[in-house]
């Protein structure tokens, strides 16, 4: 289609979108992607599909990308024709069936189950405040900058109508009408946009390396391989707003003389297969990828690739080589792909969240980019918050915001309660950040100043309860499965980080072997081949600088977070132990038995552990209905 | 090895043909086979290698190196468990170790009634509702509290051992 078609398009749908054409009352978006799919959203969805057609609402029930709040899922927000919002959380068939008779049948709104009832509804307001109905008039909400995941949530990912109502492709038309290839590289050059994949690498740099007018085959590469566990930015980016990808790999193509483009997709992201396969189809029916795209000479056309579960096909060389349909082992940089990539040809990878900042950024110019964030880290980021959090999901904050605002006042802080102890950023790449560390902005150059790295995203808060040598251990045996054992540094001297380590958590370790951690962590991530095997000791130097004190009483046996197994004692206090011997009952080892004392008021004699026996299952405490078991 | 049958081959010769001639081939035909099948035989891998013009020994390597390439058969029932960060801190060991019981299979592996398959995966980007398990592709979150994720693992062996 050529660009007054497109306009006219954008028009139609926006004036839909906006319920100007009077086609419906109300959009009713339902967060389907497959964290909300995970948490009973599709019942829901098609309880409302079905009353809608059953009761001939005039309504549009959308199966939409995430909303983001992980907590609150399974989550529908119905969008009233003057725009009004509300949030409704924990929903099921049952409150999904109330709903629509409710607020689409007699737009009456269901009090009970809006965003304001829950915690984070409630958080930073007042007791008397009017309940909170809209998500984005939350805290939680309100200090986020939804840029990147603009769409995500408020757009139909299955529909390109939608993408194109929302100004979809306009950049790509704008680029494609008005723009040299170069002049799409400068643009992304000067808005000054780092790599979203944790490198940081300035994308105008990497893409002005390829001279777009040689005569040789150029490719796009996008990462969307995700691999560091606790990271789901990118699937929910993709399976919100399929399209945003695929324009930015289009623009990407324009820039540097590409036909194709490739997305490196991890198997493990069925949903976000099946999307990126939908709009892609779509995109090429509609004349936007293929040959002669909006009528111009621009030829490119995407294909999937998919990953099989090797997180090391995150790095752009060993991707490269499982596009290639090799081992995806890594290769010495240079040749860097922009000289030598896919198929030996020039190849630019970037990762999904890098390319959906392009349109972004073409359509609206650099100096807006350059208008969000830090001086030194210019637009937004997402992030996944997770772990021991009030609010797990995903937070998008222009690059300069604290730690402490997104801990605190976005993520409401640690569960039951409990006290912060350090958040994880970078992944196993990444090392953590204490108390001391909240005020820090996050950009890039800070984050590492601060021991650690801003990496893809995944924000893990631990609390008192984690135990931070054990959080290490459970990095280095990631990454010691993940190694592709092509270098000695990185596959024989992980698992030599490993034992060290699990000797530390098992009682075993000295001072030397915390010596000897210190010496060959510097060693690997001096010679390994890649980023994995160069910063695989990260998380260990991390923890180790900022909690030297958990390591020292590890060395003297105890884990002051009780989570070591063999460090662990379970002992039954005489005087409290009634003798009714249920632990002795459910005690997997039978190293439970009777003692000669019987405590003052009670009947019958105490049980005690027999220690060397013991496996510190704990099921003995769990069992306990007297309290007379503790844990040291 | 136990000989593939007919139908099987079939398939496999299906697949190497709609992917022969394309540029890096091997990975997508082992997709296909994985997907199709449920593990990779290695006949697949001897029809694969000729079609791709490569040893049988680089496309077993390929096979080795990706966890989600099996040689050996899946049992009736497959679990995931997710060992990613969020879920590791919120206790997913201890769910793995729950189910491992309860199935008696080992972790990645098949326990050898063949009626279960256990793996201990990377995350599963479900980071919210950790600690998550994955039953014949239902998604179980939270399954430490909620307790439906052992229910369900009950009633299937209940049910096979009825059948």
């Amino acid at each position: 289609m050529k660009a007054e078609e497109l306009n006219k398009l954008r028009d139609q749908f926006k004036a839909e979108i906006a319920m100007q054409d009077g086609s419906c009352d109300y959009r009713v978006l339902v967060g389907m992607d497959t964290g909300g799919q995970a948490a009973g959203a599709v019942p829901v969805y098609e309880a409302m599909v079905e009353d809608t057609k059953k009761n001939g609402y005039k309504c549009k029930v959308i199966a939409a990308g995430a909303i983001g709040v992980s907590s609150l899922e399974p989550i529908v927000e119905v969008v009233a024709k003057d725009g009004t919002k509300t949030t409704y959380v924990h929903v099921n068939p049952d409150k999904a069936h109330e709903i629509m008779a409710g607020h689409i049948g007699q737009g009456k709104i269901v009090m009970d189950y809006v965003v304001g009832t829950t915690p984070l509804g409630k958080m930073g307001r007042e007791a008397n405040d009017p309940v909170v109905t809209n998500i984005e008039d939350t805290e939680f909400f309100k200090r986020q900058k939804r840029v990147v995941l603009h769409n995500c949530g408020k757009i139909d990912p299955c529909d390109i109508n939608e993408y194109i109502g929302a100004d979809g492709y306009q950049a790509l038309a704008k680029a494609l009408s008005s723009m040299k290839p170069r002049d799409v590289t400068a643009e992304v050059l000067k808005s000054g946009l780092r790599g979203r994949g944790g490198a940081g690498f300035p994308t105008g740099r990497k893409w002005g390396f390829i001279n777009p007018d040689e005569d040789k085959d150029h490719y796009v590469i996008c990462n969307f391989d995700e691999g560091d566990p606790g990271a789901f930015m990118n699937r929910a980016e993709i399976e919100g707003d399929p399209h945003g990808v695929i324009e930015g790999m289009a623009l990407a193509g324009y820039a540097i003389g590409a036909k194709q483009g490739y997305i490196y997709v991890r198997a493990e992201y069925p949903l976000a297969i099946e999307r990126l396969n939908n709009a892609i189809a779509q995109a090429r029916k509609d004349g936007l990828l293929g040959e002669h795209i909006m009528g111009t000479d621009f030829t490119f056309d995407l294909e999937l690739r998919l990953g099989a579960g090797a997180f090391v096909c995150g790095e752009e060389t060993a991707l490269i080589q499982s596009v290639e349909g090799k081992r995806g082992m890594p290769n010495p940089r240079p040749p860097f792909p922009a000289i030598s990539g896919v198929w030996g040809k020039p190849t630019v990878v970037d990762n999904v969240e890098t390319l959906f900042n392009i349109p972004l950024i073409i359509h609206n110019g650099a100096d807006w980019f350059l208008g969000i964030g830090d001086e030194k880290s210019h637009g937004t980021k997402v992030f996944c918050l997770a772990g021991k959090t009030n609010n797990p999901g995903l937070v998008e904050i222009p690059l300069g915001t604290t730690l402490r605002e997104v801990v605190y006042d976005i993520g409401g802080g640690c569960q039951a309660g409990k006290k912060f102890k350090a958040v994880q950023t970078g992944g196993p790449s990444g090392g953590c950040l204490t108390e001391r560390d909240l005020d820090t902005p996050i950009t890039y150059d800070t984050l590492v100043a601060a021991g650690s790295m801003m990496g893809s995203g995944g924000m893990i808060i631990l609390d008192e309860d984690n135990c931070m040598v054990d959080v290490a251990r459970f990095y280095m045996d990631f990454i010691c499965d993940e190694s592709c054992g092509k270098c000695t540094p990185c596959r024989v001297g992980t698992k030599r980080m490993l034992e060290m380590l699990t000797s530390i958590t098992e009682g075993r370790g000295t001072q030397k072997t915390i010596d000897d951690l210190k010496y060959l962590a510097a060693e690997i991530k001096d010679s390994a081949l890649c980023a994995l095997g160069q910063t695989s000791a990260n998380p260990i130097l991390s923890t180790l600088n900022k909690f030297p004190e958990e390591y020292q009483a590890h060395i003297e046996k105890t884990c002051p977070s009780h989570v070591c197994k063999k460090l662990l004692k379970y002992e039954i206090d005489r005087e409290k132990c009634i003798g009714c011997g249920a632990c002795e009952r459910n005690c997997p080892v039978k190293c439970i038995a009777p003692t000669d004392y019987v405590a003052p008021g009670k009947k019958l004699p105490a049980r005690a552990i027999d220690q060397y026996k013991c496996i510190k299952c704990g099921t003995c405490m769990a069992t306990c209905r007297f309290g007379a078991i503790s844990r040291h | 090895m136990q000989k593939l049958n007919e139908a099987s081959l079939r398939k496999i010769d299906e697949i190497v043909a709609r992917h022969k001639g394309q540029p890096g081939p091997v990975k997508m035909m082992l997709h296909e086979v994985q997907d199709d099948l449920g593990y990779i035989p290695f006949e697949a891998m001897e029809k694969i290698a000729a079609a791709a013009d490569v040893s049988v020994a680089e496309v077993y390597g390929v096979v080795t190196f990706y966890t989600r390439f099996k040689t050996q058969p899946s049992g009736k029932h497959v679990i995931s468990v997710c060992l990613g960060t969020a879920c590791y801190v919120n206790n997913s060991q201890t769910m793995l170790e729950k189910i491992l019981e309860l199935t008696k299979s080992p972790v990645n592996g098949t326990s050898t009634d063949g009626l279960f398959s256990v793996d201990a995966t990377r995350c599963l980007g479900a980071c919210g509702l950790a600690p998550v398990a994955v039953i014949d592709g239902t998604v179980y979150g939270n399954s430490l509290k909620s307790g439906l994720a052992e229910k369900r693992i009950k009633e299937i062996i209940a049910a096979e051992r009825k059948a």
